[in-house]
C-alpha cells in the first residue's frame, strides 16, 4: 500500500481523535481569537420584524426542541426573547416537543431575569411573557391554535386558565397575534408550514439546527419571512441586537471543526486523484 | 361490515374536511374544532396504547431473555421512575425536585452526548463520501466546501464565499429542493384519495 492509498483509506478513528482535539482545544482557547460573523438576510429579516413590532405586540414563539439540540437552538432562543423583552414585545411560548417543556420554563424565567437586570426591564409572568405548556401531536395542536388558542391549552403551565392572564385578553387565534417564530429541531418545522401557514396564513419564521436549514430555503419569501440556520445564525442574531453570547462564543469551536473537515476531505481527495493516476501510470 | 363500516367512516371525515378546507361557513368552522376536541381523546387512548406497546415488548423480552434483554429492564425502569417522579406533588406542573433533578442531569447530558456524536460520524462520512470520483461528484464535492468554508474567516475571500454560498442555498438548492416538495406533496395528495376511496386499506390490517 503506497502513501496515496493511506490517505484514501485512513482509519476513521484518526479522524474522530484529530476532531475531538481540535474542538476541544478551540474550545478552550475561545477567547483567543474570534469569528467576524456576517449578517444575512433571512436573519435579519426577523430581527427586522420584531425590531419594527409596537410595544406591547404580541407573539408566538413555539420552542420544538429536546435537549439533544439544546446547545445548538437555545442560543437563538435566548437572542430572540432578549430582543422580545427590551422591545417590550410580549411573547406567548409553546412547546410541540415532549421534552421541551422543562428547558422552556427554564428559560423565561433565566432570560427574563437577564433581561430585568441588562435592560432594566421589569419581565412580569402573564403580563409580558406567558408559557402555555405542551401537548401532543404537533399537527393537531398548530391546527387547534389558528381556531383556538384553548382547545388545546385551556390553561397554561401553571395550570391558570387562559383568560385569568393579562397577555391572552382578546387572544383567540393566530389572527390576534403579529406572528409566529417556531424554533425547531424536527418535523414539526414542516408542520408549521403545512398546518400553519398555508391554512392560516400568519406571518411565520423559523429557527432550525444547521443540517436542517437547507431543507426550508425553499420556503423562504413565501411560506416563511426568515430563517435562523444553526449557531451562525443564532451568532448573526447575537450581533444584530449587539450581545455576544454562546453562539458567538461557539463560533470557533464550529470553525475549527469545519476546517478540519474540509482538511480531511482534501486528504482524501489528493490520495484518491493521486493514486489513481499512479494506477494508470502503472507506478 | 368489519370493513365498510371503517371505510365509510374514513370516507366521510375526510371528504368533511377537503369541504371545510375551501367552504368557509360557520357550521363547517364548528363542527372541524368539535373534530379537534376529539384528537385529544384519541390522541389520550394513543399514548395509553404505546405505553402498553413499551411494556408489552419490553417486558417480552425480558421473560425470554432475548438478545440485549437487559436493556429493556433500563427502558422499563427509566419509563417507570419518570412517570412516578412527575406525580410527585411539586410547586407546579413538572416543577419538582426529582423530575427536575432527572431531566436536567440525566436525560440533557444523554441526548446532548447522543448527538454530539454526529459531528464525528459527519466528518467521517464526508471524508469517505466527498470523492471526486466524476463530474457530479465534484460538483457535489465543491458545493459542500464552499457551505462549510462560509464560516471560515478568510479576510476579503470570505465575502465572495458567503455570497456564493448564498447563491447555492438560494438558486440550485431552492430549486432543487421545491422540485422534491412538489412531488412529495402530489405523491401525498395521491395517497390521501388512495385512502379516501378505499383503495389503500393497509390500515385496516390484515382481519
Amino acid at each position: 500500500m503506497n502513501i496515496f492509498e493511506k490517505m484514501v483509506g485512513l482509519d476513521r478513528r484518526w479522524v474522530f481523535l484529530f476532531l475531538f482535539v481540535v474542538v476541544t482545544g478551540a474550545y478552550f482557547f475561545r477567547n483567543s481569537f474570534s469569528v467576524n460573523v456576517t449578517t444575512t438576510r433571512e436573519v435579519r429579516s426577523i430581527y427586522d420584524f420584531v425590531e419594527n413590532l409596537d410595544p406591547g405586540s404580541k407573539i408566538l414563539i413555539s420552542f420544538d426542541y429536546d435537549p439533544s439540540s439544546l446547545a445548538e437552538l437555545h442560543p437563538m432562543s435566548r437572542a430572540i426573547l432578549m430582543q422580545c423583552f427590551r422591545k417590550g414585545v410580549r411573547v406567548i411560548g409553546v412547546t410541540l416537543s415532549q421534552y421541551g417543556a422543562g428547558m422552556v420554563e427554564e428559560a423565561f424565567r433565566k432570560f427574563g431575569s437577564e433581561a430585568d437586570s441588562l435592560y432594566n426591564t421589569h419581565v412580569e409572568y402573564g403580563k409580558d411573557y406567558c408559557f402555555i405548556g405542551y401537548r401532543p401531536y404537533p399537527g393537531f395542536v398548530i391546527l387547534g391554535m389558528g381556531e383556538n388558542f384553548r382547545i388545546f391549552f385551556p390553561r397554561d403551565y401553571y395550570d391558570t386558565p387562559l383568560d385569568d392572564l393579562p397577555i391572552m385578553q382578546g387572544v383567540r387565534n393566530y389572527d390576534d397575534i403579529e406572528g409566529v417564530i417556531a424554533i425547531t429541531s424536527g418535523t414539526t418545522a414542516d408542520m408549521w408550514v403545512i398546518y400553519g401557514n398555508a391554512r392560516y396564513n400568519m406571518p411565520l419564521a423559523l429557527g432550525v439546527t444547521g443540517v436542517m436549514a437547507t431543507d426550508y430555503y425553499p420556503y423562504l419569501g413565501n411560506a416563511i419571512f426568515g430563517l435562523i440556520g444553526g449557531w451562525k445564525g443564532a451568532a448573526e442574531y447575537e450581533k444584530l441586537i449587539g450581545e455576544k453570547d454562546a453562539a458567538t462564543a461557539g463560533m470557533p469551536a464550529q470553525v475549527a471543526a469545519h476546517l478540519t473537515i474540509v482538511l480531511f476531505i482534501l486528504i482524501g481527495n489528493i490520495g484518491f486523484l493521486l493514486s489513481r493516476r499512479s494506477k494508470k501510470t502503472g507506478n | 361490515m368489519k370493513r365498510r363500516v371503517p371505510l365509510a367512516m374514513v370516507f366521510i371525515v375526510s371528504l368533511f374536511m377537503v369541504i371545510q378546507y375551501f367552504v368557509p361557513l360557520d357550521s363547517l368552522a364548528w363542527m372541524y374544532q368539535y373534530l379537534l376536541d376529539w384528537t385529544i381523546i384519541i390522541g389520550v387512548f394513543a399514548l395509553l396504547l404505546g405505553i402498553w406497546s413499551l411494556w408489552h415488548v419490553s417486558y417480552g423480552k425480558i421473560k425470554q431473555r432475548a438478545e440485549n434483554w437487559q436493556y429493556s429492564i433500563v427502558t422499563l425502569a427509566g419509563l417507570f421512575i419518570m412517570i412516578i417522579s412527575g406525580f410527585i406533588p411539586g410547586w407546579g406542573n413538572l416543577n419538582n425536585y426529582v423530575y427536575e433533578h432527572l431531566f436536567y442531569y440525566v436525560l440533557v447530558p444523554i441526548q446532548a452526548t447522543m448527538f454530539s456524536l454526529l459531528a464525528f460520524f459527519i466528518s467521517s462520512a464526508a471524508f469517505r463520501a466527498f470523492r471526486a470520483r466524476s463530474i457530479l461528484a465534484s460538483l457535489l464535492l465543491f458545493a459542500g466546501l464552499v457551505i462549510m468554508l462560509r464560516f471560515v474567516p478568510m479576510g476579503p475571500v470570505s465575502t465572495v464565499v458567503a455570497d456564493l454560498a448564498g447563491w447555492i442555498l438560494r438558486v440550485p438548492n431552492m430549486a432543487a429542493k421545491r422540485a422534491i416538495i412538489i412531488g412529495i406533496g402530489l405523491g401525498a395528495m395521491a395517497t390521501a384519495f388512495k385512502i379516501m376511496f378505499g383503495i389503500e386499506r393497509s390500515y385496516l390490517g390484515r382481519d
